[in-house]
């Protein structure tokens, strides 16, 4: 078995055991990054020197027995996560050419581990979009058919690591932007409790929504790199005080006992009678070990989307107006500063963006703001309650993580209401700050299925030990795309 | 022609006394090379995060509770908003601040401001908020214009007043402000320059018939940076205003800017629709709420405010109101008689070498009393030296210039110069005589009557004595010599 099919916690035995070198790991990932990615478009940038660098310091610090978990590991970091000295463009023009002279906090915590920024993956521009179709540089492809999106907006981390073009990445995810990919693509996608992984040098979409967390093969390899990056941070002001996230006991859980419950508004309209097949098929399974499954009745989750589409945007047309081109990214030429900044934004802008930019400027306007942003408050308060509610009665609530499998690119991107209503199975995670993971549970059509767990805030240990037994008891097969 | 009624609405803005900005941890300080005080957060860099400044959250509290604010809004919830707007010196393309009346850090307060008769007027406080300020556009050499950033995210505090105004002229005005200016500068929260832009006043004016219900329209003046131009600026206005009226002119609502020179507004634009800002709680910082405890602690630990200062002064110690107003003009100087007192020094007599000599040397030197050599322990001293007989007041002068220049102590100056007074009767008593002796057609001139020659005699006993003679026991000697 080559280097670049092993898990994260498989390289780091090797490497601690001197089986292999971090410098023959970050070469393997790079040399296949180099060959291969132009089938699958996940990577926007790498630096095969500084990470060769960044590979020989953590060599050396293996070697003086001064290694840390994910020493010599190698991390793919989506390029909306600020990288000192590493373009980030976020897939916009608007950006294009900018490097940051700071790490994000994630980042800076990964290096203090000794683990490599190995590149940056591609995104929906802004992380907007659920298939990375939006991205100003290139499509993402989806590595079981190369003819079908990977998801989004964190496709591309989803594919890199699919397509073993490295072994975890981190997505972020503002309404299922790391769960969906990884439902599409067989991975592992963790959006930890809001406030448990700092934001400082995330590029704000949304900022009440967002949140950083790892895409992996498998639930131990999300629990490493999530204990990595996770913790409090005194930069980002929403942070939660509360220590990293720990994977001490994620082996020690059992299904035996545990209370899910199913949402039948999860079962919308539009969801794929063959996803629904895998999903019934593995809550049986889950049954089988001793869970308890009851299906309930969450009435505001098909208020999710709608208000979802009022609050990312409003926050969305606010965190995106500092790209004036005044301090970083290309300038338009014009008469004047607001001609200047017209222009810019009308030329570095995507499509997509801008529709959020208007949506999200209306919304917050002057005689709509009540009717819409403020009744999107308390729509999303509401939510939220009914969801704790129902955590009082249930350890977990399981559901699909998407009502489909990835789809045929270009097939939805006419069509932006059926894109958005993708998401309404994630959405609610981020609306009530609950942790969510997406783990494998089987096949629909040839293409992986995932099956989506949301706990209740600051459940995030017990929940990724729920996910590893399921994740153990579905042994899905095969584990990764014919690549 | 009806009589007007000016009305005056005040926004202060005073920028907080930190030692770093609002949201980053870069220094506060004024002018610099430019964009050397910056950092991702302040040059609102793609995924930086604002974090508050508890030091300001704090010196925005304090300034509420002197200003008899509630706090919190009433909401009970203190959050900050965004301002958003496109401007080159904004660079997050919104400005963090506090929006309404719901939630800022203090609402519904009060300043008293001194009245021409002597009593007091209350001038109501709407809301205190806290926000970031801009930066700084430059046009450059070159022809181009730049941007400074040194000063974006400097924490800055609005104070608003009433609407409707309680201030109706410039006087009025120029009180709030000075009493105001006072305040901040008492409880250590801004430095108070008006000429550096620290402090900065816009009024809002307006002029209405006496009796009318209805506020005229308003203009807003800007530019103003003594309060010499508020009160010129206030009146001008209103003059400029009833003017116009008087012709049938229609009033606009405009901002207008101050020509200090030329002691005259100017337009500067009109006000035509509402600017949409689109309000909404700034997502990256979470609501704050204070507990009661954190409240009175804060209030407990007030500072004495000037007016309180001038009641005390006034009235225990029986200042005049002229000295007690200028003790109480600088904190520092107010903060150096009391400490003079604490040390033992009779108020009336430390208050009249404070505002005199000593305010002299220090304002020909240009530096400040806790810049001077001169200490409380210093002044105590010589007032006692005075006190006891040990000096005289003409001496004590002279003592006290060395003093200020060598920063010696006076008794230890006294000793040295040999200046003690003489009061040992026996040794005054021979000089007196000799000085009889010496001047016998003096002393008969008295006897026939001319008590005015006493004052060349006192002059002649002085004299010979380098003005050590106690001055009571020489004219109580020579009243006895010249009676026997
Ligand atoms: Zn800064």
């Amino acid at each position: 078995m080559s280097i670049t099919s092993l898990t994260a916690v498989e390289i780091a035995a090797k490497l601690r055991s001197k089986e292999v070198s971090a410098v023959e790991v970050t070469t393997a990932f790079l040399d296949r990054i180099d060959s291969e990615d132009a089938k699958y478009g996940a990577f926007l940038a790498y630096d095969r020197e500084k990470a060769i660098a960044e590979a020989e310091a953590a060599q050396g610090r293996i070697d003086s027995g001064d290694s840390l978990p994910m020493t010599g590991v190698p991390v793919a970091v989506k390029d909306n996560i600020s990288t000192e000295g590493i373009e980030t463009t976020c897939a916009s023009k608007i950006l294009k050419g900018y490097i940051p002279p700071y790490d994000a906090t994630v980042v800076e915590k990964l290096k203090a581990q000794g683990a490599i920024i190995l590149g940056k993956t591609n995104l929906d521009e802004f992380a907007m979009g659920s298939s990375t179709e939006t991205s100003a540089y290139k499509l993402a492809h989806n590595p079981w058919d190369l003819t079908r999106t990977p998801g989004g907006s964190s496709g591309g981390s989803a594919a890199a690591v699919a397509a073993d073009l490295a072994p975890v990445s981190l997505g972020s995810d503002t309404g299922g932007s790391i769960r969906l990919p990884a439902s599409f693509t067989g991975t592992v996608g963790y959006k930890p409790t809001y406030g448990r992984c700092s934001r400082f040098g995330l590029v704000a979409f949304a900022s009440s929504l967002d949140q950083i967390g790892p895409i992996t093969k498998t639930v131990e390899d999300a629990a490493l790199l999530a204990e990595a990056t996770t913790g409090h941070d005194e930069r980002d002001a929403t942070s939660n005080p509360a220590p990293a996230v720990s994977s001490r006991e994620l082996k020690s859980g059992t299904l035996k006992g545990l209370k899910l419950a199913f949402p039948r508004e999860m079962y919308g309209e539009g969801t794929d009678p063959e996803v629904q097949k895998a999903i019934q098929a593995s809550l049986d399974a889950l049954r089988r070990e001793g869970a308890t499954v009851d299906e309930i009745s969450i009435p505001s989750i098909p208020l999710g989307v709608t208000t979802y589409y009022i609050i990312a945007p409003a926050e969305a047309s606010s965190n995106l107006a500092r790209f004036d081109g005044v301090r970083y990214g290309p300038r338009s030429q014009g008469q004047g500063h607001i001609d200047v900044v017209a222009k810019t934004r009308a030329e570095g802008f995507g499509h997509e963006v801008k529709a959020r930019i208007m949506i999200g400027t209306y919304a917050l306007s002057a005689g709509y703001y009540d009717a819409f942003y403020l009744r999107a408050q308390q729509v999303r308060a509401m939510m939220t309650q009914q969801f704790l509610d129902a955590f009082k009665d249930y350890d977990f609530i399981v559901s699909p993580t998407a009502p489909v499998v990835a789809f045929k690119l270009g097939d939805l991107s006419q069509d932006p209401m059926a894109m958005k209503t993708l998401d309404y199975c994630t959405i609610p995670a981020n609306m009530g700050g609950l942790p969510g993971i997406s783990i494998p549970c089987g096949f629909a059509h040839g293409l992986p299925v995932g099956l989506q767990l949301m706990g209740a805030p600051m459940e995030d240990e017990r929940m990724l030990q729920a996910a590893y037994c399921a994740e153990q008891l579905f042994a899905v097969s095969p584990k990764r795309p014919n690549l | 022609m009806p009589n007007y009624v000016t009305s005056v609405g005040m926004e202060v803005h005073a920028e907080l006394s930190t030692k770093s900005k609002m949201f980053c941890r870069c220094q506060v300080a004024f002018g610099g090379e430019p964009n050397t005080r910056t950092c991702p957060v302040c040059l609102a860099l793609p995924g930086s995060l604002p974090v508050p400044n508890r030091e300001a959250i704090e010196m925005v509290i304090k300034t509420a509770l002197a200003l008899n604010c509630k706090i919190g809004g009433t909401k009970e919830e203190s959050i900050f908003h965004r301002k958003n707007y496109f401007y080159p010196d904004i660079p997050k393309g919104f400005q963090t601040t506090q929006y309404g009346e719901e939630n800022p850090f203090g609402y519904h307060g009060y300043l008293e401001i001194p009245t021409p008769d002597g009593g007091t007027k209350r001038i109501g406080i709407r809301r205190i908020h806290l926000e970031e300020d801009t930066g700084k556009l430059m046009h450059l050499p070159s022809g181009g214009s730049g941007i400074d950033y040194n000063r974006a995210g400097t924490p800055l505090m609005e104070i608003v007043t009433d609407f409707p105004p309680d201030i109706h002229n410039g006087e009025e005005a120029k009180e709030y402000l000075s009493q105001l200016r006072q305040i901040l500068m008492y409880l250590g929260v801004c430095d108070g320059k008006m000429e550096e832009g620290s402090l900065r006043c816009e009024p809002n004016i307006s002029i209405a018939p006496e009796g009318s219900k209805e506020l005229g329209v308003k203009s807003e003046l800007k530019n103003l940076n003594s309060f010499r131009s508020v009160q010129m600026g206030i009146a001008f206005e209103s003059r400029r205003q009833e003017a116009a009226l008087e012709n049938g002119e229609t009033l606009l609502q405009e901002t207008r800017g101050w020509n200090e020179q030329k002691e005259s507004s100017f337009a500067m634009r009109i006000k035509e629709a509402e600017n949409d800002y689109r309000y909404f709680p700034c997502p990256d910082l979470v609501p704050m709420s204070f507990t009661p405890e954190y409240i009175e602690e804060l209030r407990a630990n007030l500072p004495e405010l000037p007016l309180a200062k001038f009641q005390r002064y006034t009235q225990e110690y029986g200042l005049s109101a002229y000295d007690a107003n200028l003790l109480i003009s600088e904190r520092e100087w107010a903060y150096w008689f009391e400490e003079a007192i604490e040390k033992g020094g009779e108020p009336k007599a430390i208050c009249n070498w404070m505002n005199s000599d000593f305010a002299k040397m220090l304002n020909e030197e240009g530096i400040t009393s806790r810049q001077s050599k001169i200490t409380p322990d210093h002044l105590v001293e010589l007032v006692k030296l005075i006190e006891d007989g040990t000096i005289s007041g003409k001496i004590a002068k002279t003592i006290f210039a060395k003093a200020y220049e060598t920063g010696d102590m006076p008794k230890k100056l006294v000793e040295a110069s040999g200046a003690t007074q003489i009061s040992d009767t026996g040794a005054i008593k021979a000089q007196v005589q000799a000085v009889l002796d010496a001047n016998p057609d003096v002393v008969a001139k008295y006897k026939g009557g001319n008590m005015g020659v006493k004052g060349f005699l006192v002059g002649q006993i002085m004299k010979a004595t380098q003005g050590r003679a106690n001055p009571g026991i020489v004219q109580q000697l020579l009243d006895e010599l010249l009676s026997s």
